[in-house]
């Protein structure tokens, strides 16, 4: 159920222990900081093999996170707004992450510019529980959502590139 | 460019249609009658009481459900309960209308771009003013919505400080249906999940009491993708397909069930499954798991087993004996009071892995986070400076 290059990106992110939603006090904050040591081994290791493409961020309580995302695609960088919240049956439940710059523009897509992971990415979630964390939803559920539908949607004219200091959509 | 004059004719215009509209409206009826008389809209719910279906139907209105999820089955779900007269209705979703919604039931073209619980709201309380809708527009998932969602169905009920009576699942996600599975394990409430499959050609409802039957944490479904390949994510269309036909069975069923459980008749279904293609409805019974992931269902079954075990309710009537002179087949009826559960289900149904022993890792190579003696915000300040 594992390609080699999943194996590979998995082998750069370190697993979390911690069964913990954010309704769980003190627990929670166990597993927000596993949640963080392991997006910063993860992004470090992109950084390292040239492949950085994201960085998050949270609020205070770790439930809702925001950050930038992008994909190369024939030389250029194409960027978007990434969210999502930690739903309160995590880590049972993985995040819902959203590009909602992108919403009604691909069928593979819910509202609000959810990514449909349902295919690719759910049943390796779930059969990761409590192991898997944010880290390994953006590199197995975000990255290869990105990989297919990015250059689909430049070639349909769907997105356009912009310039530096231009917003985006 | 309108004149001021043409502006107040306008007005009146509409006025005149809204006092139409509001002549069309119904007054609230105290009590249901069950005279058989064309202006009563209770007197063909009123006969099943005659026709010795159900004893007291009136019950209904004192009734409390959650719809949780007004789309394509949740909005005819609430229809029907409304049409029933039942009590009070709370609705919860956080969606709009969109003419994309069209080939459901229940919305119309016009409503497209309202808010779905306060276009339902309107439709509902035209067609029975006696029912009370609430109304609750978030996304329950949420940690913050999750607390009012939580506070909205424990004290829901008719009475003040008590909850729902029952709390129907109509969503169409995962995560919704965790986020239910949690409040109603947590406030020890019985629910029904539903569900219509992405391609639309099958459909179930589930009955869940926490402790007694499986919850939805106990065997959650499983997408089976055996192969990681990123193109078989490029599938045509949209993601999800769906049918008026189906999602019209699915709630029908899941009403029908709760009808049945709310005012004591027939046998509820504790699963009930449809399968479109070839119009196969299987039943089955899910017992807990005991090795759930959810702390409160374990906690509910261990309440659940100290429980004294209840007989089967005695009904007054007599029931007798039917003895029939031959049988030809040796046909026999067997017990099915014996309900010892199988911890796996017996026919069609095996595990697809093994569940994840939080000290041993499968196939994922060793490679933990350790947990120095950072604190959070130095950490979160790290990430944001990477």
């Amino acid at each position: 159920m594992v390609d080699e290059g999943t194996k590979k990106t998995l082998q750069s992110i370190p697993l979390l222990q911690t069964r913990a939603s954010p309704r769980d006090k003190d627990l929670w904050v166990q597993r927000l900081k596993e949640e963080f040591m392991a997006l910063i081994k993860y992004v470090q290791s992109n950084k390292a093999s040239d492949s950085d493409w994201f960085r998050l961020e949270s609020n205070k309580e770790g439930t809702k996170w925001f950050g930038k995302c992008w994909y190369v695609h024939n030389l250029l960088k194409y960027e978007f707004d990434v969210e999502f919240d930690i739903p309160v049956a995590y880590p049972t439940t993985a995040p819902e992450i959203a590009l909602p710059e992108l919403d009604g523009k691909t069928a593979k897509m819910y509202r609000g510019g959810k990514i449909c992971l349902t295919e690719h990415f759910k049943p390796l979630w779930s059969r990761n529980v409590p192991k898997f964390g944010i880290a390994h939803a953006m590199a197995l559920g975000l990255a290869p959502w990105l990989a297919v539908e990015i250059p689909d949607m430049i070639e349909k004219g769907i997105i356009t590139y912009k310039e530096k200091g231009e917003t985006s959509s | 460019m309108a004149t001021a004059e043409d502006i107040q004719k306008q007005i009146e215009t509409l006025q005149i249609q809204l006092d139409s509209l509001k002549q069309n409206a119904r007054t609230k009826i105290d009590k249901m009658s069950s005279e058989v008389k064309d202006s009563n809209p209770y007197s063909r719910l009123m006969a099943l009481q005659r026709m010795g279906i159900v004893n007291d139907y009136e019950r209904i209105r004192t009734k409390s459900v959650a719809v949780v999820g007004v789309g394509g089955v949740g909005s005819v779900t609430a229809d029907m309960l409304t049409r029933c007269g039942i009590g009070k209705l709370i609705l919860f979703d956080y969606d709009k209308v969109e003419l994309a919604n069209m080939n459901r039931l229940f919305f119309t073209p016009d409503q497209a771009g309202l808010s779905k619980v306060d276009a339902a709201a309107k439709t509902l309380s035209f067609i029975n003013p006696d029912v009370e809708i609430l109304t609750n527009n978030y996304n329950i998932t949420t940690v913050e919505s999750f607390e009012k969602f939580l506070d909205a169905i424990r004290l829901g009920g008719i009475e003040k400080n008590t909850p729902v009576d029952l709390v129907l699942s109509c969503v169409d996600n995962f995560e919704a249906r965790m986020a239910i599975n949690t409040a109603c394990n947590e406030l020890n409430l019985n629910w029904f999940e539903s569900g219509v499959s992405e391609n639309a050609v099958s459909g179930h409802i589930q009955f869940i009491k926490p402790g007694e039957l499986a919850c939805f944490g106990c065997a959650p479904p499983l997408v089976v993708a055996e192969n990681i390949d990123e193109k078989t994510l490029k599938r045509e269309g949209v993601c999800a397909a769906s049918l008026p036909t189906t999602m019209g069975i699915v709630a029908g069923m899941l009403v029908q069930n709760t009808l049945k459980y709310l005012l004591n008749f027939g046998e509820v279904s504790n699963y009930l499954g449809y399968n479109a293609l070839i119009d196969f409805f299987p039943k089955m019974d899910l017992r807990p798991n005991p090795q759930c992931d959810d702390r409160w269902c374990l906690k509910r079954q261990k309440e659940f087993q100290a429980r004294p075990k209840v007989d089967i309710p005695i009904v007054d009537e007599k029931v007798t004996e039917i003895v029939h002179e031959t049988n030809e087949w040796g046909i026999e009826l067997v017990s099915e009071d014996v309900k010892e559960a199988p911890t796996v289900s017996s026919t069609g149904l095996k595990l697809a892995y093994d569940p994840i022993n939080e000290s041993k890792s499968n196939e994922i190579p060793e490679n933990q986070t350790t947990n120095d003696d950072v604190s959070l915000e130095e950490l979160m300040a790290q990430m944001k400076n990477i």
